[in-house]
């Protein structure tokens, strides 16, 4: 234990410097992904056919690929395109593109799951479809977007550890490296493990909270 | 003012309008009765634009109502809708609701539409509710704010779907009260109810809806009292004295 402890001091400053690659990852992928999202179930539920039926078979088909090959496809295949992204661009544009599909469907849902008469009220005071879907659709699908919105942080959290495949130095690649050089497995892989959980539960307890509190506001 | 020359509308290959003609002068009180699944509710949401028909036409102030074309905004303006289910926006307050048309897309000033809102609530009898969420008030209360809502657009005229079909018993004469008073100030209204009492008291005139043709129409007490038409005579028979 005072093992652990002591070599936990020594590899700790090193992982840190993982986790705030981490974070910037997630970060950046989460606001893209949805941003994206919502221009996906925008597209989905517009009424336009062509538009629904392309984007539709878009998600599928991100959605069908594992997220490694995403991120290989990016890094490796869209240099040949002329799209030359460094190792942390191609990570973030594979993570948000990825995930943008899952946050999207969530969003269709969500959108879907609003009562009928909503649009009909809005439309029969004579709101034209973007006011309609700002001031009257999407704040109610918000509300029901909530709970999967959140899951899918979390597993988008834990799924930047992925991009350590194409040598994005983020915390699983520090934990990687740091391990390969000392042989250490056990303090290191433990160490990282307890650094995701450091980020994970209290943003499972936070948005928990934001749950509550918007049940109770309505 | 709303006029309806050989509408037909079918959804798929189920036919629900099969040629209604009608016509509702300004400051009318237009009741539509007929049985359950006769088309009352597709025909008022043809007349907003909520629903596409296949021929014929439908038009207001002689401007043809046609869903694909930029103008049926401006329509919907000018003819408001009370729904069955309230339909109030759970997100908003009672003021809230009744100032989204006139704010947003009429696009007063807060302070006029405010006000405005405040005197409607007031007209409603719902002074004491301005600041409650939909969810904090009875079906009764939730329709007055409806009412209110269409009456903030200054519509020409308010499509009515049973607005108290929903209610429980005691909070029907509440609305009804709002609807007589609106009457007696000459709102153009075409109102979908099975209210027989309500339809005799106010109505100028009465439309009978039956397997998607008005098969009988004129004043309203010729047509509730002394029915021509042999569907006509058996529904009322039925909602008015319900088994
Ligand atoms: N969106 C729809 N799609 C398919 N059929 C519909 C739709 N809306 C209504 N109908 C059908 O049209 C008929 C008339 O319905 P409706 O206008 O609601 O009647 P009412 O209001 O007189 O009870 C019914 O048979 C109903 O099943
Ligand atoms: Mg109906």
């Amino acid at each position: 234990m005072t093992d652990f402890i002591a070599s936990a001091g020594v590899y700790l400053p090193i992982l840190l410097k993982g986790v705030w690659l981490t974070i910037a990852v997630t970060l950046l992928s989460l606001g893209l992904a949805t941003l994206l999202g919502l221009i996906w179930a925008l597209f989905r539920t517009s009424g336009i056919r062509w538009l629904a039926l392309a984007t539709r078979i878009f998600v599928e088909f991100v959605r069908g690929v594992p997220i490694l090959v995403v991120l290989f496809y990016i890094y490796f295949v869209m240099p040949e395109f002329g799209l030359d992204l460094t190792a942390f661009q191609a990570g973030v544009v594979g993570l948000a593109l990825t995930y943008s599909c899952y946050i999207g469907e969530t969003f269709r849902a969500g959108i879907e799951a609003v009562d009928k008469g909503q649009v009909e009220a809005a439309k029969s005071i004579g709101m034209k479809t973007p006011m309609m879907m700002r001031r009257v659709v999407l704040p109610q699908a918000f509300r029901i977007v909530v709970p999967p919105y959140a899951n899918n942080m979390v597993m988008l959290l834990k799924d930047s550890s992925q991009v350590s495949v194409i040598s994005v130095a983020e915390l699983t690649m520090q934990g990687k490296m740091l391990a390969s050089s000392t042989f250490d497995n056990m303090t290191v892989f433990t160490l990282v493990a307890l650094l995701y959980l450091c980020l994970t539960i209290p943003l499972n307890f936070a948005m928990r909270r934001v749950e509550v509190a918007m049940g109770s506001a309505k | 003012m709303i006029k309806l020359e050989d509408v037909h509308k079918s959804f798929g290959d189920h036919e629900v309008l099969k040629g209604v003609d009608a016509e509702i002068d300004k400051g009318q009180v237009v009741c539509l009765i007929g049985p359950s699944g006769s088309g009352k509710s597709t025909l008022l949401r043809c007349i907003n634009g909520l629903e596409t028909y296949q021929s014929g036409q439908i038009s207001v102030d002689g401007e043809r109502v046609d869903v694909a074309s930029p103008r049926i905004h401006d329509i919907r303006t000018r003819v408001s809708m009370v729904f069955q289910r309230f339909n109030l926006f759970p997100h908003r307050t009672a003021i809230e609701n009744v100032m989204e048309g006139p704010r947003y897309v009429l696009k007063q000033e807060q302070a006029s539409a405010r006000q405005k809102a405040e005197q409607l609530l007031v007209r409603v009898g719902l002074e004491d509710k301005l600041d409650a969420y939909p969810s904090a008030l009875s079906g009764g209360q939730q329709q007055r704010v409806a009412i209110a809502r269409a009456l903030a657009m200054e519509p020409e005229a308010i499509l009515f779907d049973e607005p108290t079909s929903a209610l429980d018993p005691e909070m029907v004469g509440e609305v009804l009260q709002v609807m007589r008073a609106l009457a007696e100030e000459h709102m153009t209204m075409l109102v979908v109810t099975h209210e027989i009492l309500f339809a005799r008291e106010v109505a100028d005139s009465v439309l009978f809806l039956d397997g998607g043709r008005i098969v009988e129409e004129g004043p309203a007490g010729e047509v509730l009292r002394q029915p021509k038409n042999e569907r006509t005579q058996d529904f009322l028979r039925r909602v008015t004295h319900p088994v």
